[in-house]
Formats: structure tokens, C-alpha cells, sequence
């Protein structure tokens, strides 16, 4: 929570997760990410920042593919997961987006009990044999998403019953169900108070150690609290990518610095 | 700008409604007014229409008889003494009608009723022409009655019937060929010695339909097998067909021209009127397919082409109206497009989709004029077999009864048609209660 750690941060030596090498993304003729080359660490938090329309989303939605549901949408280049094209056509989709798990910006449960929300992805890719298994996925599926406690007495209750702060968890729960390898979130915390958005800024920290993870955010400060990368956007152009602090403090594009002093956005 | 200087320099009370505010608030209460008016109009209709059929219906369900034992005579019925069924079924109506004929008189003449000098024929005609064949039907069925003293509920006829039940009087009698103020004056007697009564009528819901001369034996037992074996073809083809065709648009298709097409057609289709279907039906099932007429898997078929446009009408509605979110979520955590339509978009548009299903059921139910031109206006006295042969024999339908009977020339016809009107009401307002507690039931927030 505090903006001053930033400095702080030490350099990550980890290795490249995702790689992305001249991605262009149009929705019909609307030419939205423009040549986007750029590397994701294992076991780090990137953020993507930038005003809106800048693209951030639309690249976001590209790395597990979620812009194949957009029909109009077309995406040319190359992006790499440990070295394979998930563009590829022998990709199923499917199984990518197990491996690249997604948390959306408005808290989506399934209109199902808790448990059963959790417990979706590790059925539908048989990643369990037994009741028992599941179980125990759920629950450290739960856990790991700091919200066991909370919700261990009442697993059958609806999903949708739950604040706002609990929803937005449980869907980081049901993400990492599926044991992903890529976490990415897409303003995970724009519809939630301050309150719950230091939860689940707490959780992104703590989540780190397993999953490299990707947050698209308005909020700078979030960016700077939880990311150790940030990647600047503007007008469908990465302008900026780099460690945060150094972003943050001494940014080398004239376009970074005008956005995080307020001048554009 | 000078204007709103004006204002400025000069502020209203708010107090006082200046005249635009005045004449605004007018005509919010106009408006306010032709609203009541619409639905003031609307109940009246829905009051008249529930009053007429009522008054005239209800009637129907209630049904004079005449009680008077009947000796059943070996001699006349079973000369042989074998109950053999074949020989027995060589006795006809004729022969049953003496018998009833004998009894009845035998009976007046013991309650000591003053005949006002009727003829036999005329105290024969006090009975439904319907009597003599239910009692042979039912010594038939039961051979060991014969030498017993039965007791037998035979219909009064129409107009005796219409007598107790205050449409026929005796002045209408006076000019009336088919009955005579005599002969209403010994029913009279009759019903006072306790020989007639007038009682529920449930063969009204069980019996088929009965010729022109007998309303009173008229019942809508073929009717209503008939429009349930429809409604049964019309739900196990529609529902699956709308939804899967519902779904391939909403969810797979791709948005282009031909889909576009389909969807203006399929919108149009709904609108097409209803006797449109029964020409296709005719050419199309009978002509070109060779179904038989009348039979009720051609009216199912019919109505499923009229029914499939409301239901995938009001499918994709339920389909839209789920959230993008869900399927996102769906898609997030690697469900395939299948599997996030069946686990979690389907069930959330279910009450949607049952609730147009049953609107379009109910549609179909009342709907006539198809069936008029596939031939299922017929008279049919028998039933139809159990399914599946049975929906390949002739049947009628609930509506179609009601307008086959309201062209005929008996006013008791009129009295039976508003009570088959009384019981598609019902059973419309049943389905629409289903529609309804299955909405509430299915229904989630998100």
C-alpha cells in the first residue's frame, strides 16, 4: 500500500513467460493494437496501463484468446506461451485458456452454489478423479484466494450472494482452479471499494509466487503497488515497457511521463 | 438569452403553476384518463365475454335424466339363453327401444302420472333417441344383467332437458314440432313423482360427439384425446426444433446476410395467418406424404410449423437477455462454446424459453382454421387408440368441436359449445398458471 516501496524493488531475473513479437489486432477495419513486441516474466506482476481504447484490454484478451468470441476481430503476429504459437492452428483454444486463466472486471460467478463455482474448471477438464480430489481443490483453491475463511460453513450458498469483494475473489478462485500457469486481469478492481480492492491487491501480491500475472488497470497507484513490470499503451502502441519503478520515476518516453503526470488520458 | 434575463429578474412563486406547467400536468392527466379508459374497455369485453359464455355454458355440465326401472327380458334380449355375443348383438335398438318403451309406461302408470292422453310415441319422445343404445351397450358389456330389474338414467331429451333448465317453456312448446306443452306437462309430473332429475354431467367431458338429432348424448371425449394428442406432438417436435435452431443462430451462426434473411423470415413466419398452414399442411402431409386426414399427427405437424416461429421468437430472447458475462466467465475457465451454452446459458434462459413454449402451446390449442382444411372437422363418434397408432386415427379437436357445433341446428348445440368454450378456457388459463409458476420458479438473479 505503500507508493514508496517501488524504489525499493529489486530487478527480477526470471525467465520469459509469454513472448509477443509484432502483434497486430483489428476489429474490422479499425486497426486497434499496432505492432505490440513485448515479454512476460514468469513469477512477476505486469501491468498493462494506459488511457481508454488504448489497446490494453484487446492485447490482454489476446494472450488466452478470449478475442476469437469477437467475430470481427483478427489478430496477426506471433505470441508465444514457453515457446509454442497459441496462434497456431493445432491450438484448441480450450486448453490454452485453462493454462491462461482470466478474472474479468465485473465479478461474473455463475448463478451456482460456491463450491460449485470453483469446482467448474477442474470438471470440465477431468482434472480430478474423485469427490475427494475436488475437494480438496476447492478448498485450496479458496484459500489461496484468501476467502476460505469467509465462505468454509456455507459452500452451497449461491455465489451471487456474496459481496462484491467475495465475488471478485471467488472468481480469482475459480481461475486458479485449473492450476494456471498465466493469471490475467482485466481491472479486477474497478467495481470494488478501496476495502476490497486492497484484498484483492494483497491476494495479487501473494499469487505471484505461482502464477505470472497480468493486470490491465486505470489506477496508476494500483500499478505501482502490486506490479514489479508495467507496460505503458497508448493509441494501440506499447510506448513503454520496463520495470515499474523505473517507469514510474524516470520514464524514458515523453508520452509515459505525460501520462503519469495527468497531462493525457 | 434575453429571455432567460426575464426570468432571472422576475422569480416565480413556486406556489403558483404558471400556465405551462398547467397545461403539462393537463395533459398528463388526459393521458392518465384514456389509459383507464383502454383498460375500463378491456375488463368490460373480458366481463361479457366470461358472462355470455358462462350463462350459456354451464348449463352443459348438468344434464336431465329420466330414472325408470327396466326389466331385462330374456326373451327379448337372448332368445337363445346362450349370452353367446354375437347372437346378443343381433338384438338392435329396436328391440331395446320396446323394452325401454314398456318400462317407462309401466312406470307412469304405477306413480299413478295422468299421460294427458300422449300416444306411446309421444312418451318415447319425453327420452334422448340415445337411450335404447346405451342400454344395449351396456347389457353388452355386461351379459349377467339379463332377467334383472335394472335401474336405468336415460338422457331426457333436448328439449325436455332445455325445460327443466328454463330455456324451453310452454309457450315456446306451442310452436315448437319437436315437443308438445303435453308432453313438457307429464315431464313435469314426472320430475314431481321423482322419476327426472337434473344432475352433473361428467359423460360431457368423457362421451363423444353425438348426431344432430341427440345433443344431449354429445360429449367432448375425442375432442379433448385429440387436441392432447396434438398438444403431446406439437411440444416433443417444437421444443427441441426451436431450441436447437434458437441456439444455432444466437450462439454459432455467423452474422451475414443469410442469417440475417432467415431471421426477417422466421419474424415474418410468425405473423403468417394461421389457415396458411393448413393449405401447406394439405399439400404438404396429405397430398404429397400420404398421411391420412383427419388424424391428429397431421394436425400435431401443422401446429408445430406455427408454433416453431413464437418459440424460437422467444428463445433468442431468453438467449439475449443472459449476460455476456456468464459466457465469458464460461469461456475464462476454458469451457468450449458447447459447453458454456448447455451448463450455463441454457439453464439461466430456461424459464424464458418455457414460458414462450407454453404461450405457443396454448396458441395452438386454440387454434381452428389449420384443422379445418386437414380434415379434422370430421364427425367422429369413435375414439382414437393409445398412442402411437392412435395419432394416426381420426379425432377432432377442442375449438373444432366448438365450431361444428355451433353450426348446428339444435339450440342445445349452443349450450354445448359454450361448455366446450368453459373447458379450453381452462385449460388455456392452466397453461398459462404453468407459464407462469415455472417463470417464477426458474427464475434467477445475476
Amino acid at each position: 500500500m505503500n507508493d514508496m516501496r517501488i524504489a525499493e524493488r529489486t530487478v527480477s531475473t526470471n525467465t520469459a513467460k509469454i513472448t509477443a513479437r509484432g502483434v497486430q489486432v483489428y476489429y474490422g477495419e479499425n486497426h486497434a493494437l499496432k505492432d505490440v513486441d513485448i515479454d512476460i516474466l514468469s513469477g512477476t506482476v505486469t501491468a498493462f496501463i494506459g488511457p481508454s481504447g488504448c489497446g490494453k484490454s484487446t492485447f490482454l484478451r489476446c494472450l488466452n484468446r478470449m478475442n476469437d468470441t469477437v467475430a470481427s476481430a483478427r489478430v496477426l503476429g506471433e505470441i508465444k506461451l514457453d515457446g509454442e504459437d497459441i496462434y497456431d492452428k493445432r491450438v484448441d483454444p480450450v486448453t490454452l485458456r485453462a493454462r491462461v486463466g482470466m478474472v474479468f472486471q465485473k465479478p461474473n460467478p455463475f448463478p451456482k452454489s460456491i463450491y460449485d463455482n470453483v469446482a467448474y474448471g477442474p470438471k470440465i477438464h477431468g482434472l480430478t478423479r474423485n469427490k475427494t480430489e475436488l475437494d480438496e481443490v476447492v478448498e485450496t483453491s479458496l484459500r489461496k484466494a484468501a476467502l476460505w475463511n469467509e465462505v468454509k460453513d456455507r459452500l452451497t450458498a449461491p455465489g451471487t450472494g456474496l459481496s462484491g469483494g467475495q465475488q471478485q475473489r471467488l472468481c480469482i478462485a475459480r481461475a486458479i482452479a485449473t492450476s494456471p500457469e498465466v493469471l490475467l486481469m482485466d481491472e479486477p478492481c474497478s467495481a470494488l471499494d478501496p476495502i476490497a480492492t486492497a484484498q484483492v491487491e494483497e491476494l495479487i501480491d501473494e499469487l505471484r509466487s505461482q502464477f505470472s500475472v497480468v493486470i490491465v488497470t486505470h489506477s496508476m497507484q494500483q500499478a505501482a503497488r502490486v506490479s514489479q513490470r508495467t507496460a505503458f499503451f497508448h493509441l494501440g502502441n506499447l510506448v513503454e515497457y520496463g520495470e515499474t519503478g523505473q517507469i514510474f520515476t524516470n520514464p524514458r518516453d515523453p508520452r509515459t511521463e505525460s501520462y503519469i503526470t495527468g497531462r493525457i488520458g | 438569452m434575453t429571455d432567460a434575463s426575464q426570468h432571472a429578474a422576475a422569480p416565480k412563486s413556486l406556489l403558483v403553476a404558471d400556465s405551462r406547467t398547467r397545461s403539462r400536468k393537463a395533459a398528463e392527466m388526459r393521458f392518465r384518463l384514456y389509459g383507464m379508459m383502454a383498460v375500463g374497455v378491456g375488463l368490460l369485453a373480458l366481463v361479457f365475454l366470461l358472462t355470455s359464455v358462462l350463462g350459456n355454458g354451464l348449463g352443459a355440465f348438468r344434464q336431465t335424466f329420466v330414472q325408470i326401472p327396466i326389466t331385462l327380458d330374456e326373451k327379448v334380449l337372448d332368445k337363445s339363453g346362450t349370452r353367446d355375443p354375437a347372437v346378443m348383438k343381433k338384438v338392435t335398438t329396436i328391440g331395446y327401444g320396446k323394452l325401454v318403451q314398456k318400462a317407462i309406461e309401466d312406470e307412469l302408470a304405477a306413480k299413478g302420472i295422468d299421460t294427458q292422453g300422449l300416444k306411446s310415441k309421444e312418451i318415447m319422445g319425453l327420452l334422448s333417441k340415445e337411450a335404447p343404445a346405451d342400454l344395449r351397450d351396456r347389457v353388452l358389456a355386461d351379459p349377467g344383467l339379463i332377467g334383472q330389474t335394472i335401474a336405468f338414467d336415460a338422457y331426457a331429451t333436448s328439449r325436455v332437458d332445455g325445460y327443466f333448465k328454463g330455456r324451453v317453456t310452454l309457450e315456446t312448446a306451442e310452436r315448437d314440432s319437436n315437443i308438445s306443452p303435453e308432453q313438457l306437462k307429464v315431464a313435469q309430473a314426472m320430475a314431481d313423482a321423482g322419476m327426472i332429475e337434473t344432475r352433473l354431467n361428467l359423460a360431457f367431458l368423457t362421451a363423444s360427439d353425438a348426431s344432430e338429432l341427440r345433443p344431449e348424448a354429445a360429449g367432448l371425449g375425442v375432442a379433448i384425446l385429440g387436441s392432447a394428442y396434438m398438444m403431446l406432438i406439437v411440444l416433443v417436435l417444437s421444443l427441441p426444433i426451436g431450441v436447437a435452431t434458437s441456439i444455432y443462430l444466437e450462439e454459432l451462426a455467423p452474422k451475414n446476410k443469410w442469417t440475417d434473411m432467415i431471421e426477417v423470415n422466421i419474424a415474418n413466419l410468425a405473423a403468417v395467418p394461421s389457415i396458411v398452414y393448413g393449405i401447406l399442411a394439405l399439400a404438404l402431409f396429405i397430398n404429397f406424404m400420404g398421411l391420412p386426414q383427419s388424424a391428429p399427427v397431421v394436425g400435431g405437424l401443422v401446429l408445430t410449423l406455427m408454433t416453431l416461429p413464437t418459440i424460437i421468437i422467444a428463445t433468442r430472447a431468453a438467449l439475449k437477455a443472459v449476460p455476456p458475462s456468464i459466457r465469458d466467465a464460461a469461456l475464462g475457465v476454458g469451457a468450449s462454446k458447447m459447453q458454456s451454452i448447455f451448463h450455463h446459458v441454457l439453464p439461466l434462459a430456461m424459464p424464458g424459453i418455457l414460458t414462450g413454449t407454453i404461450l405457443g402451446l396454448a396458441r395452438a390449442l386454440g387454434e381452428s382454421a389449420p384443422l379445418l382444411l386437414i380434415g379434422m372437422v370430421a364427425f367422429v363418434k369413435d375414439f382414437p387408440a393409445a398412442p402411437p397408432e392412435g395419432l394416426m386415427q381420426p379425432a377432432t379437436a377442442l375449438p373444432v368441436q366448438v365450431y361444428q357445433w355451433t353450426q348446428r341446428a339444435d339450440p342445445a348445440f349452443v349450450e354445448r359449445a359454450s361448455g366446450a368454450i368453459i373447458v379450453l378456457l381452462l385449460f388455456l388459463l392452466t397453461m398459462n398458471a404453468v407459464a407462469i409458476v415455472l417463470r417464477r420458479r426458474f427464475e434467477r438473479r445475476w
